[in-house]
């Protein structure tokens, strides 16, 4: 979808990789015809589904400037994921390796609409969490190698990321586990008088932990300026969502907490919504994102994922939504 | 034709199935293959008597796991196994097949949810069924751990005797992998060793860990079952096809010595024997003694041991503080104090959160164990 609306919103070849030195008069040429950063951009994104709230609008502004970063930002996610892969099968990096790519759009969405003073708390699946929260390819790649230049110093490998100076708190390897962090770090923000949220994040898998309701309940009763975002990636593991959940509408199973979902494939549907729901955090209390996306890897890379993930899945429903 | 071994076997076991059933303490147990077990067995030998026209296959740890379960779901029918993506086969195989041959209604995976898994799998049991429930990796057993303590253990207690839940048998992959890192590597024996009202039994070999699986579904009390899951794979030998059971609160003596008792269990038990080849190169000869039950644990041999050589070493992954060697050290010196010629010793993992990279630092490996019997030895 970002890059339907990357080829609208630019002259033509604006982002070809100017890898060939052949035509260096063409990349000139090219070059000269960029449009400036804040060509502004309109977009209607897919509606959303709510629950108990009303939606926010599905015209999104933005400009080239900001498509750009966002996509710089989620090629070099998935840039990084991939090589993480290829590193893992060559047994540069051991231990267990839960891959990001597919659910790009998701993190550079959120990012794109909250500040750095906002904390961010996820699960395992964290290794793009570190470079939007202050780290860097190199860092992350350390951290996988489990080197001492890594991110948390070699000793947390690749689940456990984390960055205090970006707030943003890992990294949690027990499903679930970050979910109760996540309405007590909110907390503190709104005992100090912040104004600022805790993005929680967590998967489809966690959403059946009892831990969640525990913390939902409380964010609720004390309003807690949480936004919890279920990445809904549709297989915890190996399960498939609709063999593991009653109700896969995560979104409404906050039941007196309201919830909107979006297709998390799409970055600015994604910024859209997290921008509303920040809103509404900081006014009234916890609200819940369903972020419908993919992860193209299994689980994790001790997981090929071909028991499950269908060629039928990948070819017809996947790519064609590749951020 | 389900119990392919001889008939006297088959009939020994029912007996055994039966004697359960009436008594609410397990019942003298005809425990076949006892005999073959009490001798001193090096552990990676063939079995010196097998049961009469038993088949035998060549088994690793998993499929000695998969096949146990699958006798135990032939044998009771009112059993069923579930857990989190058991269905496919589960992450380490030991459930493949499972559900298609015995249908959804008793092999079933279950949502991600611990506490969920292990409450049901209570309920289950309470109702008079075998719920062997699957936790994927020792270390999520904390969401189940309220479960497991304040109502699988307390259930027959507190009923006075009009409930119980034996027929749980909670198993869980446990320990060190090589890279398993905080989460896939945790050893958490000793926090249950701590409830009264649970069994805990580890297995150290293929053989061992079907017996003992067997003996652990139909023992009327709640079984916590650690599998090292560092052996799934790496350890493979000889496993008669058909049913049979190892004895639980039953020691093994792997192999005999003089001058000091090494006790452990799990892949542990692999790293004293590698001890005890280095030890006997310097002179030392070691009583290696695998626990498999610890809880409740065989204090006959192991106080019969300490009493021969006069020294103790135990040895586990977990970390060292609170750690179930502890318990071992304790009651040992008190009963065996006066042929102690040394004080014990634990070799164990170290008092921090489990490493990533430091693995091999953390884990009590083979040389460290050497060190501590050498300084007993010389004490």
């Amino acid at each position: 979808m970002l890059g339907h609306i990357v080829h609208r919103g630019l002259a033509a070849g604006g982002f070809v990789a100017q890898h060939t030195s052949v035509l260096p008069a063409l990349s000139q040429r090219l070059f000269a015809s960029r449009p400036s950063d804040d060509k502004v951009v309109s977009v209607e994104v897919a509606p959303f589904a709510v629950h108990k709230i009303n939606a926010p609008s599905r015209h999104v502004e933005t400009n080239v400037g900001e498509l750009s970063e966002m996509y710089k930002m989620m090629y070099k996610m998935r840039r990084m994921e991939i090589a993480a892969d290829m590193q893992y099968k060559s047994k540069m990096i051991r231990g267990f390796c839960h891959l990001y790519d597919g659910q790009e759009a998701v993190l550079t969405g959120i990012e794109a609409a909250i500040t750095k003073e906002d904390s961010l708390i996820t699960s395992y699946r964290d290794h793009c969490h570190n470079l939007t929260r202050g780290g860097n390819v190199a860092n992350t790649m350390a951290e996988l190698f489990g080197r001492a230049t890594g991110a948390t110093r070699g000793l947390g490998g690749s689940m456990h990321m984390y960055n205090k100076a970006q707030k943003f708190y890992g990294g949690n390897g027990i499903v679930g586990a970050q979910i109760p962090l996540g309405a007590g770090i909110a907390f503190a923000h709104k005992y100090r008088k912040e104004p600022n949220v805790c993005v929680t994040m967590y998967g489809d898998g966690a959403a059946n932990q009892g831990q969640k309701y525990e913390s939902m309940n409380i964010a609720a009763l004390w309003e807690i300026p949480c936004i919890y975002v279920c990445e809904n990636n549709h297989y915890g593991m190996g399960t498939a969502e609709w063999r593991s959940a009653k109700s896969p509408s995560y979104y409404t199973r906050g039941d007196y907490i309201p919830g909107i979902k979006a297709d998390g494939m799409d970055v600015l549907a994604v910024k859209q919504v997290t921008a509303y729901a920040k809103q509404y955090a900081l006014e009234v209390g916890p609200i819940i994102l369903e972020l419908d996306t993919y992860r193209y890897h299994g689980h994790s890379m001790s997981d090929p994922g071909s028991t499950y993930h269908t060629g039928f899945e990948i070819n017809f429903v996947v790519l064609p939504r590749n951020p | 034709m389900i119990l392919q071994p001889s008939s006297r076997l088959s009939i020994g076991f029912g007996i055994g199935l039966a004697l359960r059933r009436q008594h609410s303490r397990p019942a003298e147990h005809v425990a076949l293959q006892a005999s073959r077990h009490d001798e001193a067995t090096n552990i990676s030998a063939p079995a010196k008597h097998s049961p009469q026209n038993s088949r035998v296959a060549h088994m690793n740890m998993a499929n000695a796991v998969h096949s146990a379960l699958e006798a135990a779901m032939e044998l009771e029918p009112k059993s069923c196994v579930f857990g989190e993506d058991v269905a496919f086969g589960g992450v380490f195989r030991c459930t493949v097949g499972l559900q298609s041959r015995f249908g959804k209604n008793r092999c079933f995976n279950t949502p991600l949810s611990e506490q969920g898994i292990v409450g049901f799998g209570i309920g289950l049991a309470a109702m008079g069924w075998k719920a062997i429930c699957e936790i994927q990796f020792a270390d999520y057993i904390y969401p189940a751990f309220d479960q497991m303590v304040n109502e699988a253990a307390k259930y027959r207690y507190r009923s006075g005797g009009m409930y119980n839940v034996g027929g749980l048998t909670l198993r869980a992959p446990y320990g060190a992998v090589g890279h398993g890192g905080a989460y896939h590597s945790q050893s958490p024996e000793s926090f249950f060793c701590h409830v009264p009202g649970l069994k805990v039994v580890i297995p150290s070999s293929p053989m061992e860990a079907k017996g003992l699986l067997l003996a652990s579904i139909f023992e009327p009390d709640p079984v916590v079952f650690f599998e090292p899951k560092m052996m799934y794979r790496t350890s493979a030998e000889d496993v008669p096809t058909g049913s049979f059971t190892i004895p639980l609160g039953k020691a093994r003596v792997i192999s005999t010595g003089q001058d000091i008792t090494l006790v452990g269990w799990g892949q542990q038990v692999v790293v004293l024997m590698e001890a005890a080849k280095l030890a006997k190169q310097e002179g030392v000869s070691c009583e290696i003694i695998d626990l498999r039950t610890l809880q409740p644990w065989d204090r006959e041999t192991v106080i019969a041991s300490v009493e021969k050589t006069g020294r103790l070493l135990v040895s586990h992954e977990a970390p060292l503080t609170g750690g179930f060697g502890a318990e071992l050290v304790a009651e040992v010196t008190k009963k065996a104090f006066t042929s102690l010629l040394s004080p014990p010793v634990r070799v164990c993992g170290m008092d921090t959160p489990f490493p990533l990279v430091l693995e091999s630092i953390y884990l009590p490996s083979a040389l460290r164990v050497l060190e501590a019997i050498k300084s007993s030895v010389l004490y």
